[in-house]
């Protein structure tokens, strides 16, 4: 690793933690309804939705009503993104005169972006109009990561609330309105004019036609003399998809390309963009439970993971391919060049930065990418494959990061429950036999979707149509697919050819079982947990927040996902690795 | 239950319009003035005629012009409208091919030149429109540029110095050399 590329990773990580307390306890004071420095702007706009709305944001709801209101309206948001794609040719905004999409890509693309997956099946500039990326797309991107966010401070206010009257969890109308009013759209107004200021394009314009410095040929052989260069709002939409942990592209080749992503400065924002919020929600936990060193343990678990996947993956991507050292390319490092494995990355990025946010966008269920992972050594694939494995929950999605993250904490207590022979308890309310049965729902459906997925398309001939890529990789490829989708994260080993009826509706079906199978469970957790008395600690209680649980908590979230997908990894990256010489 | 219904589809016709609407008009509205330049693709303009975006790169294999990264666009290399990286595995057969085809057309180009070739030069970037390329890869193709245009070694360095970019505020990022910039600068010296 070089000097410079240290550098870049301490210098991300400080100013990351340094972040962590000032949102965290901004966002904490949103969810609790205390005063803002927002609130001179904003309340006012807040009253008039609610008053159109015919909402009530003192009127709490218990669990199932909570839930029932997040898949009413995500269902909702699902059918408007289906209808707005099939219908686009018709609407304004399509400078480009693009058609509608088919229903399979319609269906997936609307689950994707309902669920925050943002798996990206379509590519951008051919076949989106400008109106569909924005009150599509861009709304979903809003929306769907409000959703994360308030479906995590409704389980947050199961594990603050004791006893007594204690049915219920907030208004979920009052947690997304506020998610997206005081959070998103501040934070993605500030990015987006920082984005454009480093070149990213925001303009209504149609695509710009310019002639080539030398004229070139296609693969057919005619003369090509000029370009179409595909422009368009991008940096609005491109500023709320790192935020939001939404990840979908304007371009097909999302952040790698020079108008999404033009600068090492712009790059370094998009980054800090991703794990910003899940970070910061840390704090926001412990601030909410009255315990922020709580919050703490947790962000730190999921530090340690961090920082360890990626000295691999910096490592991993650093070192020459072998497949290129036998025809004599200089691929080391040296004062004029990054060198490494530069397929598939940009230069101004170079490796460090690329296998930085490799990790950062598996780690939080992101999924943009400024590089192309398929393009990775097997070692540096695989740190994106097991990313997502363990269940997004380093860092993760906003807010489902860290509920995803809970179902493991309460494992972790249980389990260490077991050993001494006591009661396990987390924040003083005791962890029973229901609570262990969410948790492990929450768990273990993940692995069954994305293992029975991966072994359903491999067996079938319309599964295998569509590889790209010869031998273990083409393995991977797939596997790499039903992470992403069964995990709601939404990068992509990009050379499987994902646009087919088979893959956009089995991949539909992923992304929706593991959005609600994961967050549905949790919530009956938390109504659970709510109506328990808070116990007083006591000399028998195991501290949550001693480097020794944290150390445990890590332990627990490495043994659940290697014993799911060790044999898996072993089939693709490991025998990919093995073959590398 | 069903009293949900209401807020569900009102909640989602009002931030269809704040955030699908009113975000991204007030942002456009915005950078359109503060940013005009940026906004609209960092256009290059000699003669009050377009001739390329300082941010994408061309396609360039004439020896007297400095080439770029590999682009596996489709259907020709740099195409500006549809971007794409090769997601070529790293055993694929057709990554060897493909740089293996790279480095006999720069060989054959410039025989004399034994040095190894850096590997940005026989790699595809992930864009597929990468505008830059290594200092190193500048380097290599100096002998062969400024052969094919009379000029001398040292005339030519200088341009790819004025062209590079250092680390952005000295530490983000890549050093980096600008092709498409570098490249309209040798046409305008000779």
């Amino acid at each position: 690793m070089t000097t410079f590329g240290v550098l870049q990773i301490v210098l991300y990580l400080v100013v990351l933690i340094l972040l962590v307390k000032p949102l965290g306890a901004f966002m904490a004071r949103v969810f609790q309804r205390e005063r803002t420095i927002l609130d001179p702007i904003l309340r006012p706009v807040e009253r008039v939705i609610y008053r159109l709305c015919g909402v009530t944001p003192d009127q709490e709801m218990d669990w199932k009503q909570y839930a029932f209101a997040v898949l009413a309206f995500n269902f909702l948001g699902l059918a408007a993104v289906y209808v707005i794609q099939r219908v686009q040719g018709f609407l304004p905004l399509n400078p480009t005169g693009l058609d509608a999409i088919s229903p399979d890509s319609a269906w997936n693309t609307a689950v994707s972006f309902a669920t925050n997956t943002n798996w990206q099946n379509y590519s951008g500039e051919t076949t989106l109009s400008y109106f569909t990326q924005m009150c599509a797309l861009t709304v979903q991107n809003f929306l769907s990561a409000a959703t994360s966010m308030a479906m995590l401070a409704a389980i947050i206010r199961g594990f603050a609330r004791s006893g007594d009257n204690a049915q219920t969890l907030g208004n979920f109308w009052f947690d997304l309105t506020r998610a997206t009013l005081f959070v998103l759209m501040p934070l993605s107004i500030v990015l987006a004019f920082a984005l454009v200021s480093q070149g990213v394009v925001q303009t209504f314009d149609s695509y710009i036609t310019a002639p080539l410095v030398q004229a070139t040929r296609d693969a057919n052989g005619n003369p090509v003399t000029e370009q179409v260069i595909a422009v368009g709002p991008a940096a609005s939409q491109i500023a709320i998809k790192q935020l939001g942990t939404n990840g979908g592209g304007f371009f097909n080749v999302n952040s790698a390309h020079p108008f999404e992503n033009p600068t090492p400065f712009s790059n370094f924002l998009e980054m800090l963009a991703i794990l910003l919020i899940p970070a910061s929600l840390c704090y926001t936990f412990g601030k909410m439970v009255g315990d922020t060193r709580q919050g703490w343990a947790l962000f730190a678990a999921m530090l340690i993971i961090f920082v360890a996947l990626l000295t691999i993956a910096v490592w991993a991507e650093s070192v020459p391919n072998p497949a290129l050292s036998k025809l004599g390319i200089d691929q080391t490092a040296s004062e004029n060049q990054d060198g490494g494995n530069m397929e598939g990355k940009e230069i101004r990025f170079g490796i460090v930065n690329s296998a930085l946010w490799a990790t950062a966008t598996t780690a939080a269920s992101n999924g943009s990418v400024n590089s192309m992972h398929d393009s990775y050594l097997p070692l540096g694939g695989m740190v994106a494959l097991i990313m997502m494995q363990l269940g997004e929950v380093i860092f993760g999605g906003v807010g489902s990061g860290l509920y995803g993250m809970f179902a493991l904490v309460i494992v972790a207590v249980f389990i260490a429950g077991l050993m001494v022979g006591r009661t396990p308890e987390y924040l003083g309310k005791k962890i029973e036999a229901y609570e262990m049965k969410m948790a492990s729902l929450a768990i273990l459906i993940m692995p069954l979707i994305v293992l029975g997925f991966t072994a359903i398309a491999l067996s079938l001939d319309v599964g295998r149509a569509t590889i790209l890529n010869p031998g273990a990789h083409g393995f991977s490829q797939v596997l790499y697919a039903f992470s992403s989708m069964g995990n709601n994260n939404g990068s992509a080993f990009a050379g499987l050819g994902v646009n087919t009826p088979f893959y956009n509706v089995l991949g539909g079906l992923a992304m929706l079982i593991s959005r609600y199978w994961l967050s549905i469970p949790m919530l009956a957790l938390a109504g659970s947990l709510a109506r328990k008395k808070t116990i007083p600690p006591s000399a028998g209680t195991l501290p949550t927040h001693t480097p020794l649980f944290i150390g445990w908590l890590v332990a627990i979230v490495i043994i659940v996902a290697a014993l799911n997908f060790i044999p898996a990894l072993a089939l693709g990256p490991i025998v990919e690795q093995l073959m590398l010489k | 239950m069903f009293a949900q219904l209401r807020p569900a589809l009102m909640i989602l016709a009002l931030m269809t319009i704040i955030t699908g609407v009113i975000y991204p008009f007030v942002v456009t509205g915005i950078a359109q003035i503060v940013f005009p330049s940026q906004a609209n693709a960092s256009l290059i303009v000699q003669d009050d005629q377009v001739i390329g975006s300082a941010r994408i790169g061309q396609s360039f294999d004439d020896p007297k012009y400095f080439w770029g990264r590999l682009s596996a666009t489709a259907p020709f290399a740099y195409n500006a409208a549809a971007s794409s990286g090769s997601n070529l595995g790293p055993l694929n057969p057709a990554r060897a091919a493909a740089a293996q085809a790279r480095i006999d057309a720069l060989r054959d180009a410039d025989p004399q030149n034994r040095a190894p070739i850096p590997v940005d030069l026989v790699t595809a970037s992930g864009s597929g429109l990468d505008p830059h390329i290594s200092i190193a890869a500048a380097m290599y193709q100096v002998p062969r540029v400024a052969r094919a245009r009379g000029l001398g070694n040292a005339q030519v360095q200088i341009l790819v110095v004025r062209f590079t970019e250092d680390r952005q505020f000295g530490i983000l990022g890549e050093p980096r050399v600008n092709v498409l910039q570098l490249n309209l600068a040798l046409d305008v010296v000779k």
